[in-house]
């Protein structure tokens, strides 16, 4: 009976330090995300959303700031867009690193831009008032199709373009969506010319497609631009000239009242530098099996390239 | 939107009921991914539970191991057997016949050990041997729970084969899993209606298996399964 009891109140404590771990994760208070008490003067706070990549380009923004003397807050790791733009849209937060094709469709549903530069400035022009955007970077975390480095030579395929008369030879993975997506399987033929013999439904870019186009059971996969898989694999991500995925440039979001020069100059500095390949590789290291800090990739990247 | 027309329209729109994306035939993808998955763990599941139930030895072992198997979860089995193997029939038919192996095998143990003591010391008194006693008087008399152990399988299987779908198979799966990526009300729709279809099979392989459960079982254990529902 004593055993018993001591059993279930373990169990207890047990369930109720998960549930503990669990509400303790929004950083933003309020499940709306825009109720949080507003950044104080004279600090810029900076957010990221809920996955990882973002949470890197934060730490690079936070680290470049803090490199020119600019005091820094972070709310790391809040939620999706819908969580944190509301908060960004009422100065909970100040910055947030953003990409240029989903954030212009959050904002503007009917948006019809897909290359990077219309991108840019339809977003500039849908954007709150309070809001604006600095440079974009060259880096794009979003859809491709890619294949192995043995397929591309097999066919000298480097560009979607050169797809159309293979296609059919091709078995393609990716997400189910695709099927049906404007930009998937009707885009693949309506841009390219191009039916792939067979369509496997798997997930979006992640461990199945990753695995079935490693093992070679599909030849062409649906993976994201910045995925650690395709430099681990050398893998080759086909161009999309006609722009069959629309534009995802990496581009900071920042509330214009706490805008100076000396951001604005620290942060385009470091878009400048930033690239899809530099982007894949920071995201490959922080998909080690030590797991590190990203704020401590962030800064020995910074540091590398001069801006640390 | 109204959910139950919204599925009433998805199952009565013809183009559903036809080709090789249609209701008819992931229906029949279904159905084979069920049998195959229940037939290897009958193949495992029975031999292994009538020895261990006919010896008393490792009954402690084995209902151990059969409960830790039902706490292993099918769609992380199904990903780990994807990452190893591939493409094709085999992850699903791993998860499943982990799902599937318990049921049968604890039916098929807890039915033969607990047959009377008295009714297999008669057996041995009167000189059958121990394949006689095993197939001639245990096994008959755990034939409820045996079969029983098998119906509680095929309903799980059934509702479970849906994670198929997950690595480019069919099955009513497709439904739920293509709908679901949708992110669109009809897509919401295609996924309440795949559910619905999954249901209903999982109840009629059920009713299939208590008339089996009516039939196969001897007369005179009938009584026996009607008091006691005839499941584990």
């Amino acid at each position: 009976m004593k055993r018993t009891i001591i059993g279930l109140a373990t169990a207890c404590v047990a369930v109720l330090g998960l549930t503990a771990c669990g509400s303790s994760s929004n950083p933003v208070s309020g499940s709306s995300g825009a109720s949080g008490a507003p950044s104080p003067a004279g600090t810029i706070t900076i957010g990221s959303g809920n996955f990882t990549e973002s949470t890197l380009l934060a730490d690079i923004y936070v680290a470049a700031l803090t490199a020119k003397g600019v005091k820094v807050n972070t709310k790391l790791d809040i939620g999706n867009r819908e969580a944190y733009f509301p908060a960004l849209k009422s100065g909970t937060i100040d910055l947030i690193p953003e990409y240029s094709g989903t954030l212009l469709q959050y904002l503007n549903a009917n948006a019809t831009e897909v290359a990077s530069d219309p991108v840019y400035a339809a977003l500039q022009k849908a954007l709150p008032s309070n809001l604006t955007v600095l440079n974009q970077a060259a880096a794009e975390d979003k859809d491709a199709i890619v294949v192995t480095k043995a397929t591309s030579d097999k066919y000298h395929l480097t560009s979607m373009a050169q797809l159309g008369p293979i296609c059919g030879q091709l078995t393609f993975g990716g997400p189910p969506e695709l099927k049906t997506r404007p930009d998937g399987v009707p885009g693949f033929k309506k841009n390219y010319d191009c039916t792939f013999g067979t369509f496997d439904s798997l997930d979006a870019g992640g461990p199945l497609t990753v695995a079935a186009l490693k093992n070679g059971q599909v030849q062409a996969a649906d993976i994201f631009t910045t995925d650690p898989s395709i430099p681990d694999n050398g893998w080759v991500v086909l161009a999309d000239p006609k722009n069959n995925f629309a534009a995802q440039n990496v581009v900071p979001v920042v509330n214009k009242a706490k805008l100076t020069p000396t951001i604005t100059a620290a942060l385009n500095a470091v878009q400048a530098k930033l690239d899809t390949r530099t982007l894949a590789s920071l995201d490959a290291q922080l998909n080690a099996p030590d797991k590190p800090d990203p704020s401590d990739v962030a800064q020995s990247w910074l540091k590398s390239v001069g801006l640390g | 939107m109204n959910w139950f027309s919204a599925i009433g329209d998805f199952l009565s729109s013809s183009a559903n009921w036809s080709g090789g994306d249609g209701i008819p035939i992931r229906l029949l993808q279904h159905l084979e991914y069920t049998a195959l998955a229940l037939v290897f763990a009958m193949l495992i599941g029975l031999p292994v539970g009538a020895v261990v139930g006919h010896t008393g030895r490792g009954g402690f072992l084995l209902v151990g191991l059969a409960n830790y198997l039902r706490a292993l979860p099918s769609v992380g089995l199904l990903v780990l057997a994807f990452l190893a193997i591939g493409l094709g029939l085999v992850p699903p038919l791993i998860a499943l016949i982990i799902l599937a192996v318990p049921p049968v095998l604890a039916g098929t143990y807890s039915g033969i050990a607990s047959v009377e003591a008295s009714v297999v010391d008669a057996a041995r008194g009167v000189g059958m041997r121990w394949y006689q006693v095993l197939f001639g008087v245990e096994i008959p008399n755990a034939l409820p729970l045996i079969l029983g152990g098998i119906r509680s399988a095929a309903l799980q299987v059934v509702a479970t084969a849906t994670i198929a779908a997950e690595v480019a198979l069919g099955g009513l799966g497709r439904f739920i899993i293509d709908g679901y990526a949708e992110h669109t009300l009809d897509g919401y729709a295609q996924m309440a209606a795949g559910a619905v279809l999954v249901a209903v099979l999982a109840l009629l392989v059920d009713g299939a298996f208590a008339l089996v459960q009516r039939f196969a079982v001897s007369p005179g254990l009938r009584a026996h399964i009607q008091k006691s529902g005839g499941r584990t």
